[in-house]
């Protein structure tokens, strides 16, 4: 990469349309495809782009995400000179504590900002999954002499739903890509771009407006920068060619893990820009049973089938008992069907056991949640 | 100030291990694949780790590239160490010129300086190349009481293999009377393990010693053992009970992986307290497709699964096509098996391409001589399409990886 970039990955993001799952997590700390996290998607993406400066501005629940990125040394990222920056929120005159958006958030953390040394910073603040390296991004960038330049995804029609509690940004945009309208969950867009969540900036113009909002008392990234801003600063849009994952509903959670099961999803969002890095657990390859029966699922270590699973997927150290059946399902780490159990359109939180003959079972509109340690 | 140590760790990672054949054609023994995700080597470090034992030389001479990538800074067995670690140890030129490390003792002998840097009271002496779980501890708890100069690690074994091993005779006391290494006719079922305490003063001596006996092949259990029991130096039996596989054929690799396997497994490795450390490939979970049938296997990360597996232990990034069996079988890291392919008591080794339809290892009246039974397909072989391999074939000289990717 010519020029030179560094990252500031905020994970404050609230979902409350995710329930029980986000109750005692980041979003971005959402255990996903078996055996990774949310975050190791977009960490992994900035490492696979030569990017070795990370700041995660953190805001509520991020206990788990502290412990799963630690020193960052599973991504490269534990280095002499940069690497990654875990900055939560801490009071102080100006700041309460609580951030009020992004912009609130980059305002909270700006000494990290002035300290890093890089020309260009990536923004990421949005919890959307997908594989890429940045590197054309910033190519695009510099070529078109942007000012800020916006990632987007073209949604495909069914998605256009939009249900309560989450956000989406719309993205109109010249032929040439500069951007000239933009909504934030328009009832009924006339677009098909969404943004993505990331903008690559100058160091130099990010501080400015930072500081100019904060003066202002403005603190909404999209609103009081890119919409209040669109004629005055030369915002284009650049396109992400694969797969891109939202997972801040229930449905859409889902309908991420299950995206994992199609091989091509799977090979892109696993493999397209990179690989994908995450925490190291040790442990050991899953055993199958005599029994047991395993139909387009995915597996992680440390799992041991001796029943049926269907078109699931099982985080690390899952056991599925003789007899049991696990179908249309998401079982987190160390889950335990035990025998003649069965569950279908069900996600079973970290550590919970579901006892011998029971049976949960949902839809795919609403599959059943059950909480972290629960014993059903 | 100088630090000082308990226990350092000597691992012999030894020369090519040619009983394993085309397995170690390009790597040394301790690096080849075991049980799904590691390499043999990992169960040595992985009991050194949990043992408290934080530094370890590896001593090697052959193929020490791939092995020597593989250790890295020793992180994945936590031993990144401020004062300690892993390190790689090969013969290396000094003033005078430089040599090959001549015999198990010699390797030590030519490393004394390493040693010394640690000033170690002890150093535990083990091999690369065999899988167990032991708590090293505890053996230097009794050499310690003991007040021994050597303590060797013994099990019983079966009296018709008896002489494949290094063997004793002990008082009631475990005082070691008589060793012989490999005895033609065996008088004693009680077998060295290859894990060995020394008190490192004592065996610096016998070093030394050993070093200016041009008569000598500068071995431990030919050489070395002998001259301490002969000269009265307190050599003791320290008994172990539990699982202990040298894994130097591929009969015997193929026996120790399906003791993974059976139920329950003769070798535990879900024991969470003693996990096995091994360095992480960073593969996504394994996926089962429609129309697979996995039963009674360990199949790790990284694994792709069309076809049939049963009673087979696959390595990560293992690919098996629609309508393939892999029956009682090892897969290796990367291996592919064809569509319609069929796999019967083999071991396919890393990256190795099993060519669609074909079958490898057809129980046959070829005499099993060369791999025990075992069909063997050396590492970055592609098999052509619809080939038929007898069991007890070695397959190996097809095209390289390159041609074929």
């Amino acid at each position: 990469m010519s020029a030179q970039m560094f990252s500031i990955v905020y994970t404050g993001q609230q979902a409350p349309e995710l329930k029980d799952l986000a109750r005692s997590r980041a979003v971005t700390a959402l255990p996903l495809a078996g055996r990774y996290r949310a975050i190791d998607f977009m960490l992994s993406n900035l490492v696979n782009s030569g990017i070795t400066n990370v700041g995660i501005v953190t805001q509520h629940n991020y206990h788990s995400l502290m412990d799963h990125v630690g020193s960052g040394k599973e991504w490269d990222l534990s280095r002499k000179q940069d690497g990654l920056f875990v900055l939560p929120p801490f009071v102080t005159n100006q700041n309460p504590g609580m951030y009020r958006g992004t912009l609130d958030a980059l305002g909270g953390v700006m000494s990290y900002i002035r300290r890093s040394s890089q020309e260009y910073v990536l923004i990421i603040d949005d919890t959307a999954v997908y594989n890429t390296a940045f590197r054309k991004m910033m190519e695009y960038h510099l070529e078109q002499k942007a000012d800020i330049t916006v990632l987007y995804q073209q949604e495909r029609p069914h998605e256009a739903a939009l249900s309560e509690g989450v956000t989406r940004v719309y993205l109109y945009t010249s032929e040439e890509g500069r951007v000239w309208d933009i909504e934030v969950n328009a009832a009924s867009p006339k677009t098909r771009l969404v943004a993505l969540g990331a903008y690559i900036l100058s160091k130099t113009l990010l501080v400015r407006i930072i500081e100019e909002c904060v003066a202002r008392d403005r603190h909404d990234f999209i609103r009081d920068v890119l919409i209040r801003r669109m004629n005055d600063l030369r915002i284009f849009a650049f396109g992400h060619k694969g797969v891109a994952v939202r997972i801040d509903t229930v449905q859409n959670y889902y309908a991420a893990n299950m995206m994992f099961l199609d091989a091509d999803a799977r090979t892109d969002l696993l493999t397209k820009g990179g690989p994908v890095y995450t925490k190291v657990k040790d442990e050991v390859p899953a055993r199958y049973g005599e029994n047991g029966r395993v139909v387009h699922s995915l597996i992680a270590d440390g799992c041991v089938i001796e029943g049926n699973v269907e078109n699931s997927v099982l985080f690390r150290g899952v056991r599925v008992a003789k007899g049991a059946l696990v179908k249309d399902s998401i079982v987190m780490q160390n889950g335990d069907v035990r025998e003649g159990a069965s569950i279908n359109h069900a996600i079973l939180d970290k550590n919970v056991v579901v006892q011998r003959d029971r049976i949960l079972s949902g839809t795919g509109d609403f599959p059943v949640i059950i909480r972290k340690h629960g014993i059903v | 100030m100088k630090k000082t140590k308990k226990c350092i760790a000597m691992l012999l990672a030894g020369g090519q291990g040619s009983r394993l054949g085309a397995l170690t054609r390009d790597r040394a023994k301790p690096a080849v694949s075991f049980g799904g995700k590691y390499r043999i080597i990992d169960f040595a470090l992985s009991n050194c780790a949990h043992s408290g034992v934080d530094t370890v030389g590896v001593l090697m001479q052959y193929q020490l590239h791939e092995l020597n990538f593989y250790l890295g800074t020793g992180q994945a067995w936590d031993l990144d160490r401020m004062h300690g670690g892993v390190y790689v140890l090969s013969p290396y030129h000094r003033g005078g010129g430089g040599k090959w490390y001549t015999g198990t003792a010699n390797a030590i002998y030519q490393n004394i300086g390493f040693i010394e840097g640690y000033d170690p009271e002890n150093v535990l002496v083990i091999s690369g190349d065999h899988i167990y779980k032991m708590d090293y501890r505890e053996m230097l708890g009794v050499h310690c009481e003991k007040e021994a100069d050597a303590t060797i690690a013994v099990m019983r074994v079966p009296m018709s293999e008896a002489g494949r091993f290094g063997l004793m005779r002990c008082d009631e006391d475990n005082v070691v009377v008589d060793f012989e290494e490999k005895p033609a006719e065996p008088k004693s079922d009680l077998a060295s393990m290859g894990v060995y305490v020394f008190n490192w003063r004592v065996l610096k001596e016998y070093l030394i010693r050993d070093a200016s006996d041009p008569a000598s092949s500068s071995d431990f259990g030919k050489d070395v053992i002998p001259a301490m029991i002969r000269s009265g130096a307190r050599t003791l039996a320290y008994p172990f009970e539990g699982y202990w596989r040298d894994v130097g054929t591929v009969r015997s690799l193929w026996q120790a992986s399906m003791d993974l396997i059976s139920s329950p497994p003769a070798f535990d490795l879900y024991d969470p307290v003693w996990r096995i450390y091994s360095k992480n490939p960073n593969l996504p979970p394994h996926y089962v497709g429609e129309g697979a049938r996995v039963s009674c296997s360990l199949v790790p990360e990284g694994c792709t699964i069309y076809g049939e597996v049963e009673r087979s232990v696959l390595s990560f990034g293992v690919y098996v096509g629609r309508g393939a069996v892999v029956r009682e079988s090892v897969v290796m890291p990367f291996a592919r098996i064809g569509d319609g392919a069929r796999v019967e008591r083999a071991i396919v080794a890393e990256h190795a391409v099993v060519g669609g339809g074909c079958h490898i290892g057809v129980p046959g009246q070829k005499p099993e001589k060369d791999a025990g039974g075992i069909t063997l397909v050396a590492s970055d072989v592609a098999v052509p399409d619809g080939d038929v391999y007898e069991r007890g074939s070695v397959i190996d000289g097809h095209t390289g990886r390159e041609e074929t990717e």
